[in-house]
């Protein structure tokens, strides 16, 4: 308390001016400061007991250590993770990993089905996603009336965002598997999957459009550019890094569902890599699946090695989302 | 209402007319039965306290305020004899014809070239681009310190050359009519002068209405001054009569600094 007193002293007669941020009395006490003696007022005189002041202080120091903590678990269950999943996975890494098919015998098994099924699936839910969640986007920031309609479209939007993957499987397994018949194709995965990180780009891309001033659009308004120019030629490019990264981390995030794509009825075993969108297929986290439940010890080092291939996937789309924002950080 | 009007405007033809204009946004009337008339090649500026409507009424002009929701509009204004808000009247063919500039410089984050090139390109201008854009820029007192940078982003310019980058992206879209609304507030006072000598450069060969904060201003670069108050117009003639002369007893004390 005294340490706060001598602090309060000298910075009173450094600064000595009234304009000293923090200062919260009203500007009319302020003015009147100088011709009063240091007042009983001020706001650490009237601290409390020592006892007190130790207390708040421990108190501080416990919250602190405790969030600490909270951060080091994280970090500390995803690195024994990590450690595990590469000193039983590591060693199945080769080129013959990547390039066989799945097979009962664990020493001929490879993830060759499931990396390609995969990639389908990122490449159509991305040519799916991208364009729907964008156009959306586009029209409730730029053309949608103020309306309670749209105001409903958005709240559902983000409620959407947090509806459990299973029940989109559901969903994709009832429209897109039986009502349109796609089967347990790519193509009904894939869509499956855009509705699933449908609302994630939707809300992402919105945040971006939003981003871009306003007095952007006005500019090019008042140069007589049409809504549509000012879209296409100024604000889209100005929003597009932000509207890549959200799309990014949503794929990144539909590359690793296993349930809905479960729900759907993908295969596990797959012995050939589909040819078109209405093949069958599996996918690296099913393929994941199916080999962790079964009770050979090999096939368990098999999912650590596809469990390595699917992170080293997913850690390549995120730092593609990372550099463009920093790109666009740097460019603003 | 008794708004004083002492404006001669013989010799030039009026460039554009508001009668009997009104905006409201939402219940709220923040432009009040104005009318006036803004003639050809002369500058005319539009005065008064904060939220007297004055930017308001600068952007019926080209009708910007089309673009603010809840935004309605009585009354008309006339380009050549033409109402503005005429049905089937295209709002971005009217800002074709009449431009703005912004209180705040807001070019593209694109090139100084890009910046200047943008309108005609919207436009689909066919013509000679590069002479365009050199046109332009000299036109705004900014080529030679831009020649040898057009690649560069337009933020590397400083504030006061962003603003006159604005300018010559404005009238590169040759427009008949220039619209600034406080162009100089956001600069410093050497940057301030640039504008307002370039103002008075534009004015051979543009109408422009100007919205401005700062009386000196107005009264060093306008042929007449419009003063607005509460939404109305409260006078309008001739700068050198309203500063100092004014018919209206509110119009003295505004430009006499008593309030405001």
């Amino acid at each position: 308390m005294k340490r706060f007193q001598g602090q309060r002293a000298d910075a009173a007669s450094t600064e000595g001016e009234e304009r000293r941020p923090g200062n919260d009395r009203p500007p009319a006490a302020r003015d009147r400061r100088p011709r009063r003696p240091p007042s009983p007022t001020a706001p650490f005189a009237t601290s409390d007991s020592p006892w007190r002041v130790r207390r708040r202080r421990i108190a501080g120091l416990g919250f602190h250590l405790l969030c600490a903590l909270s951060a080091v678990v994280g970090v500390v269950a995803l690195a024994v993770l990590l450690t595990e999943v590469f000193a039983e996975g590591l060693g199945e890494l080769d080129i013959a990993f990547l390039t066989s098919f799945a097979s009962r015998i664990p020493e001929r098994a490879g993830i060759k089905g499931a990396l390609a099924g995969s990639l389908w699936m990122l490449a159509l839910t991305a040519a799916i996603s991208f364009p729907l969640g964008v156009g959306a986007a586009i029209y409730l920031e730029e053309y949608a009336p103020k309306s309670w309609i749209t105001r409903a479209i958005q709240t559902n939007i983000a409620n959407l965002a947090g509806v459990p993957s299973i029940v989109y499987g559901l969903l994709g397994l009832a429209l897109f598997v039986r009502m349109l018949a796609l089967g347990r194709s790519v193509l009904a995965g894939a869509l499956t999957l855009s509705l699933l990180i449908l609302p994630v780009i939707i809300l992402a891309s919105q945040e971006a459009i939003r981003a871009v001033p306003d007095s952007i659009r006005q500019a090019a308004y008042g140069l007589g550019a049409t809504r549509w120019q000012a879209l296409r030629m100024q604000v889209l490019p100005m929003a597009l890094p932000g509207i890549l990264t959200g799309t990014i981390l949503a794929l990144s995030r539909a590359v690793g569902e296993t349930a809905p794509l479960i729900m759907i009825g993908a295969l596990s075993f797959v012995a050939f890599t589909p040819r078109g969108p209405l093949d069958q297929f599996t996918v690296l986290p099913l393929q994941i699946f199916n080999w962790v439940s079964r009770p050979q010890e090999e096939f368990r080092q098999l999912a650590a090695g596809a469990i390595i291939v699917l992170l080293a996937v997913l850690l390549l789309m995120n730092a593609a989302a990372i550099l463009l924002r920093n790109r666009h950080q740097q460019r603003v | 209402m008794a708004t004083t009007h002492n404006i001669d405007t013989r010799g030039s033809a009026p460039a554009l007319e508001a009668h009997n204009l009104s905006v409201f946004y939402a219940a709220n009337q923040a432009v009040k039965n104005v009318s006036l008339v803004v003639p050809t090649h002369k500058v005319v500026a539009l005065i008064g306290p904060s939220g007297c409507g004055k930017s308001t009424l600068l952007r019926c002009f080209n009708r910007m305020n089309d673009l603010v929701l809840d935004a309605r509009i009585e009354g008309e204004v006339l380009f050549h004899g033409q109402n503005l808000y005429d049905r089937e009247i295209d709002p971005v063919e009217v800002r074709r014809r009449i431009g703005m500039v912004f209180q705040k410089p807001n070019p593209f984050p694109k090139s100084v070239y890009d910046n200047t090139a943008f309108g005609p390109r919207v436009q689909g201008y066919h013509g000679d681009m590069d002479a365009l854009v050199e046109d332009s820029l000299r036109a705004a007192a900014l080529w030679e310190e831009v020649s040898d940078r057009l690649g560069d982003s337009a933020y590397t310019l400083s504030g006061g050359q962003q603003q006159r980058l604005c300018i010559a992206r404005t009238l590169a879209v040759k427009p008949e009519v220039v619209l600034m609304d406080e162009p100089a507030s956001a600069l410093d006072p050497v940057a301030t002068q640039k504008i307002e000598d370039l103002i008075w450069e534009l004015k051979q060969r543009y109408t422009i209405v100007i919205v401005t904060h700062n009386m000196q201003q107005a009264a060093r670069i306008s042929d007449y001054t419009a003063f607005l108050y509460m939404g109305e117009l409260i006078e309008y003639g001739s700068t050198d009569t309203i500063f100092t002369n004014p018919t209206e007893e509110r119009t003295e004390a505004y430009v006499t600094g008593r309030f405001g």
